[in-house]
């Protein structure tokens, strides 16, 4: 049983594209990152397994559950942490990590406690008076103090400082090694790329590629940088070249011989091929190709 | 139940606030009775010479002489109109208010299924509209009997009814339109409610308008009638509880398949 698995899941707002033939598939135990631009479908996707919007076509099921039937069901297995959260005006932190936990039939008010502590988060507030970042760090506490199966994060660390994202990922971490699933949108690629066992990108509505991360990072893709001086011949399969002073910077996906034949045509004084890092694996696919 | 103390709680203030006021309008009223009895048969028959705008306000039929012909007019005026813009609030923003406070997505990721969630939802409507009636009629007889007047229960009790199912129909009918909502929408709650209030005055003026009654539940809940007849009109009743329950229905399958923006 896969712990989330969506096929040709499309969503219209009107006409306009939410996302479209999202076929996506994350194993019981992962630790999946979704990443993409801004617009790109991320929250969609995300709104449209847990229920708050309903697919247009296509079909998904969360946890062997489907998510238009049992709605309900995979609620209560889940933990879900939205972009951006508002909560009721004037009620306390600790009431309004009370009133999820009751929402949801138990009573989880020790692991609330710990939690709050682990991220420093004082319970006799109001809810109306933090900051962007706790009230973030409230949404974490309402999507793990019931310990699910399941952790659908949207964006989470957006607005935390370094040292509680830190925190946030080793609490995750943990949850990951006990043997939940974790599924995670970002659009910080680094984070993706140091946490995450798994990754799938989404641009314009649609899925680019979806893997493991160490095979993400193998595309067959080179990063070559040259120091000379020399106009660089037209290279089939050089993409991205960008000349600097007396340095010509570019990725190649093809045949290595092919690229060193065609080197051998020009002069250079150095050069330098090296497995491009995943970061820039991701930007690759973030930015449009020209044709 | 969890939601439904939680939406009480939330509507503490507001629900103390309209209470009081009503309660406090209506005891006043009751209180400067006596003071004005004397003057008010000089009254009816002033209000006797203004024609139709007597009938408007249903006072061509109503004995201010008599407390009960006072009440009828007063308590439509305070614990009608008040009763019904306090309804009204109450029921367009019972559902539009999550996604205009951005609360809905929190809400709804709960394990609780939506219809549930639109049932505990309207069930606190209907509880903070039938406590608001059962304080205010309560003070009402206080004051009634420490003045010391004259008042005939039954048809007291009639007239409250009447006040309270009129609240129930105007907060379901904008219940069932909270579920059509994105933001908000107390403009469409107040304007409603007013609206069926100036409607049944018009219906008043003349003959010819009298099929209006029809639209506004403010029809069957005429002082004047419930009066002088001691009973409902029943052909009016029959009109608004079918236009509530097309309205709930409505409002429960829309908000079930909504999506949340």
């Amino acid at each position: 049983m896969k712990a989330i698995n969506t096929e040709h899941l499309t969503k219209y707002y009107g006409s306009k594209r939410g996302i479209v033939d999202v076929s996506l598939s994350v194993d019981k135990g992962d630790f999946f990152g979704f990443i993409g631009p801004n617009g790109a479908g991320k929250s969609t996707t995300i709104r449209t397994l847990l229920g708050l919007i309903s697919p247009t076509s296509g079909s998904a099921t969360v946890l062997g559950k489907d998510i238009v039937k049992d709605k309900t069901e995979i609620l209560s297995l889940v933990g879900y942490m939205p972009s951006e959260a508002s909560f009721y005006g004037g009620m306390k932190v600790k009431d309004l990590i009370a009133f999820s936990a009751k929402m949801r039939g138990i009573d989880c008010s020790v692991e609330a406690k710990k939690l709050c502590d682990r991220l420093e988060l004082d319970m006799s507030r109001r809810v109306n008076e933090l900051s962007f970042g706790n009230r973030k760090k409230v949404s974490i506490v309402c999507a793990l103090q019931h310990s699910p199966e399941l952790y659908i994060l949207d964006e989470p660390t957006s607005g935390l400082d370094p040292l509680m994202q830190r925190e946030f990922y080793s609490i995750l971490r943990e949850r990951n090694e006990k043997g939940a699933t974790v599924f995670l949108s970002s659009h910080v690629l680094s984070e993706v790329a140091r946490y995450c066992k798994s990754a799938a990108v989404i641009r314009d509505g649609g899925i680019l590629v979806s893997d493991r991360v160490e095979k993400l990072g193998h595309t067959g893709v080179k990063r070559v940088c040259l120091r000379c001086t020399q106009e660089l011949p037209d290279i089939k399969g050089a993409k991205d070249i960008k000349r600097e002073n007396d340095s010509i910077n570019f990725l190649y996906s093809g045949d290595i011989k092919l690229l060193i034949q065609e080197l051998c045509n020009i002069s250079f004084e150095d050069i330098n091929i090296t497995d491009p890092d995943l970061e820039e694996v991701f930007m690759h696919y973030y930015v449009k190709e020209e044709n | 139940m969890v939601l439904f103390f939680h939406e009480l709680r939330r509507n503490r203030t507001s629900l103390i606030i309209w209470t009081s006021v009503i309660s406090f309008m209506l005891a006043v009223c009751v209180f400067i009775y006596p003071e004005m009895k004397g003057q008010m048969n000089e009254m009816t028959d002033m209000f006797a010479d203004m024609g139709n705008l007597t009938a408007a306000f249903g006072m061509d039929e109503l004995n201010f002489g008599e407390f009960m012909g006072y009440f009828g007019l007063e308590c439509g005026e305070l614990l009608g109109l008040g009763g019904v813009i306090f309804a009204a609030l109450l029921g367009i923003s019972a559902l539009s208010k999550e996604e205009k406070d951005r609360t809905a997505e929190f809400l709804l990721t709960h394990p609780v299924s939506r219809v549930s969630i639109t049932l505990y939802k309207l069930l606190s409507v209907l509880v903070q509209i039938f406590i608001l009636n059962i304080a205010v009629a309560c003070v009402t007889f206080i004051s009634v009997a420490a003045v010391g007047e004259d008042a005939d229960t039954k048809t007291m009790l009639l007239l409250f009814l009447a006040y309270f199912l009129l609240q129930i129909e105007i907060g379901c009918i904008t219940f069932g339109l909270s579920a059509f909502m994105r933001r908000g929408g107390v403009g469409i709650g107040l304007g409603l409610g007013i609206m069926t209030y100036f409607i049944n005055i018009i219906a008043n003026l003349t003959e010819a308008l009298e099929p209006l009654k029809y639209l506004t539940p403010f029809s069957y809940a005429e002082g004047s009638y419930i009066v002088n007849n001691c009973a409902f009109e029943w052909k009016y009743m029959i009109v608004g509880a079918v236009a509530m329950a097309v309205c709930l229905v409505l409002g429960f399958i829309k908000y079930n398949r909504k999506d949340i923006a």
